[in-house]
This record gives structure tokens, sequence and C-alpha cells, in this order.
């Protein structure tokens, strides 16, 4: 398999997951396809129902596994074919933004745009621009930093193994356990 | 026949998870007869010497409480591991970080810093601290390394089952030692309570209204509560929607909202996200404006809804923080 997030020439490119309300947004994505609008090959698009679906545990989910930036794109307010489900997006983006800025995360890596179905040219620009603005931060890398972080266990249990039972008191080595090992319940 | 033998361990905690051990009172004494206590640092003197001298899997259970910091409580939660049938993670530290794990806010440094040079009291004019190895009467001694990530026992070793609670209740205590001397154990990884929301076993859940408009969020020193109505009904952040059950809502009896202790169910896999998700869909407003005004009631997300479980969250950690090996 391919890695994604390495562009033909073997340089990082961003990896951004959409999640597109069937309604709106992905029909403008659509429309964008049928129109020829070229937009950047960055985005991996989810289909759900609504905006309102965007479950705050799926974007974390993206993010811990490699996501670099998450886009939501809902119906226009007053459009959601649920009534009430883009404005339930609205008010947990509000939140979660601030959250992520606090738990370090920049702020252009999540994205809440209202799309109507007409407006291909519109996914057109926010993929793009959001592309360039990712590609300005760089990589997200949680992944990578999770293997960082756990390094500090990774080396103590080799340097058990490595010196028996003589400076530590312990002898098998323990890696720890892959935290992906679980899945994301909604 | 020899009485299977109970090992009890401390790691980052505060001793809240031993006095429940003690708080099972005379039920205790039901347990010590039927069970060989051999490690219990906070009440009887053992060396890790004797558990190293000890045959592999020769402990019953051990139960871990504590989340892991030091390469030390490393050390010791492989070894106990190496030597148990069973190992627990007892409480909410160890099961999901407690409140030791909010410090995964924060740089090693930046504790280190403030601990041995900036808190409040502190005269330290040579900004001494702790080192790994020094010399001292022509002895070298040896600290415990102090990590650069907080994390729960199950990110160390692998662990069989989960007590939680901050701290566990003794019923539950009780409950887990009459399963395991009984042998009628639930299936690997289990969280020993019922899989199901506090809101269930919560007496004010005939008040949880069901439509919602939030518009303000008051702080429990805000505000005098109903002692009957549902905390969210009077506009506080009540982590019971997204808690699970067992603890036969102590908090919310005592007129308290939920914090959260007992961690999600099984259904949910980031406890912060989820509540995040039910109050905000109930805020009134439907513009940015209004609704950031209602939010203001909640000015520190991340110590709200993970309180005791940043560590076993999605992130773990504030994600920018310097980290790279061993930090020394
Ligand atoms: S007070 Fe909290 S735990 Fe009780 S019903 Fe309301 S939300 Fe649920
Ligand atoms: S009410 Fe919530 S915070 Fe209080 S003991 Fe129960 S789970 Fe823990
Ligand atoms: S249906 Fe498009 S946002 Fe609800």
């Amino acid at each position: 398999m391919t890695d994604p997030s390495k562009s033909p020439n073997g340089g990082w490119t961003p990896r951004i997951v959409a999640f597109f309300c069937n309604w709106c947004t992905y029909t403008a994505a659509d429309l964008a396809g049928v129109s020829r609008l070229k937009y950047s090959s960055n985005i991996r698009v989810i289909r759900l129902m609504c905006s309102g679906r965007v479950d705050p545990q799926f974007i974390l989910d993206a993010f811990s596994r490699g996501a670099d930036g998450v886009l939501i794109g809902g119906c226009h307010p007053n459009d959601c074919h649920y009534v009430e489900g883009n404005y339930k997006m609205l008010r947990r983006f509000q939140l979660l933004k601030r959250m992520l800025a606090d738990l370090g995360i920049e702020e252009q890596r999540l994205r809440l745009e209202w799309i109507s179905a007409a407006e291909g040219e519109k996914v057109k620009r926010v993929v793009n621009e959001m592309t360039t603005q990712i590609k300005a931060l760089g990589p997200l890398g949680m992944p990578e930093k999770f293997r960082d972080w756990d390094q500090e266990v990774i080396e103590l249990a080799h340097h058990v193994e490595k010196s028996g039972a003589a400076a530590c008191c312990c002898g098998s080595a323990a890696a720890p356990k892959d935290s992906k090992a679980e899945v994301a319940h909604v | 026949m020899s009485k299977p033998k109970v090992a009890f361990y401390w790691c980052a905690s505060c001793g809240g998870c031993e006095e429940t051990v003690v708080d099972l009172a005379e039920d205790i004494l039901g347990v010590v007869e039927k069970v060989d206590i051999v490690l219990w640092p906070v009440a009887m003197d053992f060396k890790y010497k004797d558990i190293e001298s000890m045959p592999d899997r020769s402990i019953v259970a051990t139960l871990l409480n504590g989340a892991i910091r030091t390469s030390e409580q490393e050390e010791m939660a492989v070894l106990l591991r190496r030597k148990s049938q069973y190992l627990i993670a007892y409480g909410a530290c160890a099961h999901l970080g407690g409140i030791p794990a909010l410090a995964n806010q924060f740089s090693r440094e930046q504790i280190l810093k403030f601990n041995y040079e900036d808190c409040p009291g502190m005269v330290n004019e040579r900004k001494t601290r702790p080192q790994l190895h020094f010399e001292e009467n022509g002895c070298s001694p040896h600290l415990p390394e102090f990590r650069n990530v907080v994390r729960t026992l199950d990110q160390v070793v692998d662990v069989d089952f989960y007590i939680p609670g901050c701290p566990p209740t003794p019923n539950l205590t009780k409950a887990a030692f009459d399963a395991l001397l009984s042998g009628k154990l639930p299936p690997k990884g289990s969280v020993l309570a019922p899989d199901s929301a506090l809101c269930d076993e919560c007496d004010r859940k005939k008040t949880k209204p069901s439509d919602i408009a939030f518009l303000e969020f008051k702080r429990p020193h805000q505000a005098l509560f109903d002692p009957e109505k549902c905390f969210l009904a009077q506009g506080v952040v009540c982590m019971g929607p997204a808690t699970r059950s067992g603890c036969g809502a102590v908090c919310t009896s005592g007129n308290m909202p939920c914090t959260g202790c007992f961690g999600p169910t099984s259904r949910v896999r980031d406890q912060g996200a989820k509540i995040l998700s039910s109050l905000c869909a109930n805020i009134g407003p439907r513009d940015e404006e209004g609704i950031n005004k209602v939010l203001e009631g909640i000015p520190d997300p991340v110590g709200t809804f993970y309180r005791y479980g940043l560590a076993k969250s999605l992130l773990r950690r504030k994600v920018n923080l310097p980290t790279s090996g061993n930090g020394h």
C-alpha cells in the first residue's frame, strides 16, 4: 500500500479528513468533480447524512490516526435537511476548537464551512485554502508523536531486558499497548 | 491448602484508593481471612526483593492504584505484572490517568521549574533539582526518573481488569474480591462496574430534561443547587450522561454534580468529546456570538471534561509539548 501522506516525489503532503453532509456539501463536492473544478487531492471525504452527525469523537479519532486537518461541511443555516443538525455542529465546533487550542492543536487544522449543493466552486476554494494553510503548518503527526512519547517506556523495557535483574527489579519487557487497538465507539 | 496471594501497590496517587480498601471495614476481615497479602506498602512492611524472589504468576491478583509517572513505577508495574495472574487497575488514576494526568497539559520542565523554583514558599537559591545519580557521603544513590508523560497502567503493561472510581467504592471492591475468589470473572479487559450511564442510578433522573436549551452554564461555586432537580436542568455541567454508573450516584445525592471519575461506558471511546457533544448540542442560541456567550460558563473544557481521563483520551496529552527521549 502506498502511504497517502507522501507525494509522488516522496515529500510530505497534508492529509485532510472531510466530513461532508449528504444533502449539501457532498453534492457540491460531486458537482465540483463533474464540472472538472480541480481541487487538491489531499482530502479524503467521508459522507454523513448531516453535519449534526459529526460526533466530536470522529474528529479527535481522525487527528489521532494521522489526519493533519479536519474539514466539516454542512448546509447553510436554515437549510439543514434535519432542521437543527448544522446548529448542533456549530455549537460543538465553537467549544471543540477552543478545547483543541488548549491541547496545542492549531486553529487552522479544524474548519467548519457551510457549502450548498450548488457551490462546487466553494468546495474547491476551501479545500485548496486549507491545504495551503496546513502545508505551511507542517504535519500534525499524532501517530509519530505517540511513538515518540512512548519511547521512554520502551527504553526502560530494553534496558531492563539487557541488564537482567542486576540493575532493575524486573525482567520481561513490556511494550506499551497500542492505544489504537481500541476502536472508536459512538 | 495455602491461601491465594494478593498484592496492593500504589504509584502516582493520593492515597484515597488505599483508604477504600480500609473502608471495607469489617468486610476486610473476611477478605484478609481468605487471602494472604504479600505486598501492601501503605499498611505493612515488605521488601521489593521479597516480590522479586517469588515465582512468576504466584500472586493471584495485584490491585495497583495510581497513574504511572516515574521509572520506578514502571518497573514495579512490570514486575507485578509478571508475578501476578491478574493485574487489576484499581481506581481512576490507574484506569484513566486520574487527577495526576492533568499534568499532561504541561511539560516536564514546566512542572519541575514550578515545583523547585517558582511555587509560593519555595526557597531554593541554588535551584537544586532532584538528580538521577549523585554522591553523598561516599554513597551514590539512584533516584527514579520523572517521565515526560503521565500514563495509565494499561499504557505500560497488559491489564486484566479495571475497578473504576476516585476512589472506587467499597461495594465495588468487595464485589471484585468475591468475583476473584469465586473465579466468576467477566471477560478480560472488563471494567468491573455496570455498563450503563450514571443517570440510570441517579435519583434526579426524573427531572432530567429531554429537551433543553442552555442559556448559561453555572459552576458549582456560583449557585446554590436545588437538591432534587437534575443538574442539567439547573444549567450546571454534570458528567453523568457520559460516565459509567456503579458509584451509587454519591456525588449527585450529596448535591454536587458528577465530575466523571468512573470514566466512560464501553460504547464511548473519549469521555470528554462525548459530553462536549451532548452539552453543546443543547445550547440555546444559534449564532456564534450567542453560543460563545453561553460557553463562557465552561472556561476550562480540558479540566472539566477530562478531569480524570486525559491520559486515556484520544489525544492523551497536549500535543505540542516537547518530549523526545528521557529529557536528561
Ligand atoms: S444530575 Fe447528572 S447524573 Fe443525575 S440525571 Fe442529571 S445529568 Fe444524570
Ligand atoms: S457521581 Fe461521578 S464523580 Fe461522583 S463518584 Fe460517581 S462517577 Fe465519580
Ligand atoms: S443535512 Fe446538511 S447539515 Fe444537516
